[in-house]
């Protein structure tokens, strides 16, 4: 498939960007073994098509490979995303005092919650804008939406979001 | 909402994606119109929030060694066959001595490179040894105060130690590790949820060009400082290590 020195580039240029693959996937898809196994093809996708990449943006490229296959697993599964409860896991930062973690903890889990229900065209902007700083440039690429509209997607997303979140708030409130 | 610039153009301005003309237009704008003056606030505010709260996912151990494995098993093309040309043996005695002087230089080229290369993968190993419960530090303290006189005693230098949790770089803890035989501080950040490791030696003992690369889809980073060799290991992304560098050259 590749040669040894194209296979060196993959690792260099493609493999470090791993981390934000299970972060678009596990969004999209909102479990992870689910995210981590597309992930898994996805790679193998990308290595084998490495010879495709012509230079440029190497997150941007593997983020696109990714999405498409959590969409086509969506097909596959015949799922909808909207079928699915994220699965969380609750991992905090390592140092923090009890008081700052708790409240920190709930915050997260209001978040994501929030988030995870977004329609997956909202949730995904919303991820590769605030979670991985992509520029609108990089979000045309990776989600084929027109760069000219990539600025009022994120707008109602967040307009979405804020909704929902001041929602969840005083639906909580005693 | 009547502002037709509080669904779109704020958007542009906050994410920084405006051209310069569009951007002062906007600002002139901005001045005047309190309903974007909200938008932005709250928009500033959400991304605070979301940033607390952490919510990037990241690969799990098991999920790296899957696709480690995966791309080991990817059989390789075979080479192209060589085609026999008679032509090729007559290359002129200058291009033998040509050859023979880009080796001698390729030689002491290729022995500092690997030698760089024995040292980060090292470096890599120390930091992927680090991640397994327990070992990331030895002393375990956010506060550069209670780090720094941990070394003393320990080491035959003394490494700076600085806390960048302003920054989004939190100081979480010092150890030692051993690289190639010797003794070197090591300094843990978090950087959301995940791990840098700071590596520090004298220079004289051994040094690495100011450089950066990649290992097992690890980071480094590499400068010198002063008398001082410095490395920083990490999944996190180069942009990420260099925001660290410049902030630990800036002090």
């Amino acid at each position: 498939m590749l040669q040894a020195e194209e296979k060196f580039r993959f690792e260099q240029l493609v493999l470090p960007h791993l981390d934000s693959a299970v972060n678009l996937a596990r969004w999209l898809l909102k479990n992870r073994s689910d995210a981590e196994d597309v992930v898994q093809e996805a790679m193998l996708r990308a290595c084998r098509f490495f010879d495709r990449f012509r230079g440029g943006d190497a997150r941007a490229w593997l983020l696109q490979i990714v999405r498409n296959s959590c969409y086509s697993w969506f097909e596959k599964n015949r799922r909808s995303e909207f079928m699915t409860e994220f699965d969380e896991e609750l991992h905090g930062p390592a140092v923090a005092d009890p008081e700052t973690l708790a409240a920190q903890a709930d915050d997260r889990r209001r978040l994501t919650k929030t988030l995870a229900g977004l329609p997956a065209r909202y949730r995904e902007v919303i991820v590769l804008r605030e979670l991985e700083g992509c520029s609108y440039k990089e979000i045309a690429e990776i989600t084929g939406i027109p760069i000219g509209t990539v600025m009022s997607t994120l707008s109602r997303a967040r307009q979405q979001l804020q909704g929902a979140l001041s929602g969840v708030a005083s639906k909580e409130a005693p | 909402m009547n502002c037709e610039f509080a669904e779109t153009t704020v958007h542009g301005y906050f994410d920084g994606e405006l051209d310069a003309v569009r951007s002062a237009e906007f600002e002139r704008h901005l001045e005047r119109c309190v309903e974007c003056q909200r938008t932005l606030e709250s928009m500033e505010s959400l991304r605070t929030r979301i940033r607390h709260a952490d919510l990037s996912e990241r690969a799990s151990p098991a999920l790296r060694d899957r696709i480690r494995k995966d791309l080991a098993g990817t059989p390789e093309k075979a080479a192209p066959r060589r085609v026999f040309h008679p032509g090729r043996f007559l290359v002129p005695a200058f291009g033998l001595a040509a050859a023979g002087l880009m080796i001698a230089l390729g030689l002491g080229w290729i022995q500092r490179s690997s030698r760089t290369t024995q040292i980060t993968a090292e470096l890599v190993d120390a930091h992927v040894r680090s991640l397994q419960p327990g070992h990331l530090a030895d002393v375990q303290s956010t506060d550069q105060h209670t780090v720094k006189p941990w070394f003393d005693g320990k080491l035959d230098f003394i490494p700076s130690v600085s806390d960048y949790a302003e920054q989004g770089f939190p100081l979480t803890g010092g150890r030692l590790d051993v690289i190639d035989g010797h003794t070197v501080a090591a300094m843990s950040y978090g950087r959301r949820k995940h791990i840098i490791n700071l590596f520090v030696w004298p220079a004289a003992r051994e040094s690495l060009p100011d450089t950066s690369g990649s290992r097992q889809g690890y980071n480094w980073m590499a400068w010198r400082a002063g008398e001082m060799q410095f490395c920083l290991v990490s999944d996190v992304s180069a942009g990420d290590l260099g925001e660290l560098k410049r902030l630990m050259l800036a002090r």
